[in-house]
């Protein structure tokens, strides 16, 4: 027994983690799986009615909200914060002085917690005292800005606080590419007389490829996970309007005992990054091997 | 001329870069001096304008007796809630990932690539798709709404991103070194102990900075897995932002957002290089 030990010892030391994810990740998957085609309210019953939660949660005006802002939410937040990005890299990698301190500025939103986020951007787009009161006392009498007490435009704060908090990160991964660049690419292409913008278009942002593909990845990772942004910051609010899928999932599936519901939900999120996650590493995989 | 277009560029890249710095910074500025205003100020001055005379007592009420719901002890229990979550979370999911990334790294058998994969996966699946049957499994445990049943939760989803970073560490140390050991008559955890531990500081300090960050933030598994007394400190801030007895005090919001950010701030500053390198390593898996 103990000789088996010894030999086989990395395998046990392995084995704990091994079983705890195969219980904790892919069993606990199947679990929801199961309890997203059973009628379960309050507790687990496991009477199977086939569809019936996904024909409930896609016919649910709440739910379609909650996709809508999804997509809305996503392609600003990642175009925005690609832009945004990628624009302050290139200039932080002229060699500008106190680079560092300019770098650390940027990227400390990605310390805080998204609550702390979400009570910040709150306190300053209140309607009342934040920026509309800042405006009126600058002179600009006439200023509104009440998009987050506005069911239209709810969402639209969402994506100002996410992009403050995350854009810097972005900024950080276009800086590391950047700074991989062979010199002597850029120096050929101004011996050449390409002019520095056209060295950008041509030659250094077609290298980033990469680079943009896994900040889009990472990104779009976040906006489907949002969940605490939305809850500190509207609340999902002002009614359902600026809800994401992450809250309707916890609203069902905890404060409204709808457990078959919530859990169906939730499959269509996994669903949804597994529709983004596996071409990307299969992309990656393969450009691995050749 | 041609200095003078350098000249003009360069202050062009300066203002940019320097706009772009005062716009990620104005959001702490604001909470910054809110906190330090009375709530008459507040109402007649305005999100930028700088209080009269600095007033801590919006710090001290967010402290130690503001109501986060029906409760009204201030953030205090909570943030050491918090500590008490986050400490040994950080430590077990840090040495199990340390094993587990020495294991995959150099002590490969047959099906631990296909094992590294199948744990990989956890790194990006939703959280959502798991609440439901954990919230019935510490139910069974008899965790429900414990602190130890949150540090069982945050180490047993910390261990993949731990794992990912030690075994991505570990995988560029070449497995001569090994072998060589093993022939010098040294054991599995010999070789651990006296070669890898030694060389692993960097590592470390990386995954505890981002374990110490992700489980501090967590807001999600606060939520759902705390009850009245072991919530953390991000959702006690929730309630507190939420709870209006008494008029809305925007100043105590503030000076409660701030703590809560504190520690990761502070982490942030001291070890940014670190946090940093964490972060795209988490980001770009491997």
């Amino acid at each position: 027994m103990f000789k088996y030990l010894a030999t086989h010892l990395p395998k046990v030391v392995l084995a704990p983690t091994a079983i705890v994810m195969l219980v904790c990740m892919y069993g606990f998957i199947g679990w929801t799986a199961g309890l997203s085609f059973t009628k379960s309210r309050m507790l687990p019953q496991w009477e199977f009615v086939g569809l019936t939660q996904y024909e409930k949660l896609f016919s649910n005006p709440r739910w379609m909200v909650a996709l809508d802002n999804l997509l809305i939410f996503t392609l600003l937040f990642i175009f925005i914060s690609l832009v945004l990005g990628l624009l302050l890299a290139i200039f932080l990698d002229r060699k500008v002085r106190g680079e560092g301190v300019i770098r650390t500025i940027y990227l400390y939103p990605m310390a805080i917690s998204f609550v702390v986020t979400g009570t910040a951007w709150k306190w300053i787009l209140n309607p009342g005292l934040g920026l509309e009161k800042l405006a009126h006392d600058l002179g600009f009498s006439n200023f509104e800005f009440r998009w987050l007490v506005d069911q239209d435009m709810a969402i639209y704060t969402i994506v100002i606080a996410a992009v403050w908090q995350s854009s810097g990160f972005v900024m950080a991964m276009f800086l590391a590419g950047l700074r991989g660049v062979d010199d002597n690419l850029v120096k050929a292409a101004q011996v050449d007389g390409a002019s520095v913008i056209q060295t950008y278009w041509h030659i250094i942002l077609p290298l980033m490829k990469p680079v943009f593909f896994g900040a889009v990845v990472v990104l779009a990772h976040i906006a489907i996970k949002s969940f605490d942004l939305v809850q500190a910051l509207t609340g999902g609010g002002p009614g359902y309007a600026s809800d994401l899928p992450a809250n309707f999932m916890y609203t069902f599936a905890f404060s409204r005992a709808q457990m078959g519901l919530g859990a169906a939900s939730a499959m269509v999120m996994l669903g949804g990054v597994l529709a983004i996650l596996v071409p990307y590493l299969y992309s990656e995989l393969r450009s691995k091997k050749s | 001329m041609n200095n003078l277009q350098y000249q003009l560029g360069r202050s062009f890249i300066y203002s940019i870069l320097i706009g772009f710095a005062l716009l990620y910074l104005a959001p702490l500025y604001v909470m910054l001096i809110t906190s330090l205003k009375d709530v008459e100020e507040i109402r007649s001055g305005n999100l930028i304008a700088l209080p009269e005379s600095f007033n801590f007592s919006a710090w001290a009420k967010a402290w130690s007796s503001a109501c986060t719901g029906s409760d009204c002890q201030g953030l205090a229990p909570y943030f050491w809630n918090s500590m008490r979550i986050v400490i040994p979370a950080v430590l077990m999911s840090t040495v199990i990932g340390a094993c587990n990334g020495y294991v995959l790294a150099q002590w490969q058998f047959k099906g631990s690539n296909f094992l590294f994969g199948a744990l990989l996966f956890g790194c990006f699946i939703p959280f959502q798709v798991i609440l439901l049957p954990m919230a019935k499994l510490l139910a069974v445990l008899g965790l429900a709404n414990t602190v130890t049943g949150l540090v069982a939760v945050h180490v047993v989803y910390g261990i993949t991103f731990t794992t990912l970073f030690f075994r991505n560490y570990y995988i560029a140390i070449p497995s001569e070194l090994v072998r060589a050991a093993r022939l010098d008559g040294a054991g599995f955890f010999t070789i651990f102990w006296r070669i890898f531990l030694p060389m692993s500081t960097p590592i470390f300090v990386v995954t505890v900075i981002w374990q110490f960050t992700q489980i501090w933030n967590d807001f999600l598994f606060g939520v759902v897995y705390s009850g009245p007394g072991t919530q953390p400190i991000t959702v006690a801030l929730n309630n507190l932002v939420n709870t209006s007895i008494g008029g809305k005090q925007y100043n105590v919001d503030m000076a409660a957002a701030i703590i809560a950010a504190l520690p990761t701030l502070v982490v942030y500053i001291v070890a940014g290089k670190y946090f940093v390198r964490g972060l795209t390593a988490g980001a770009v898996k491997g």
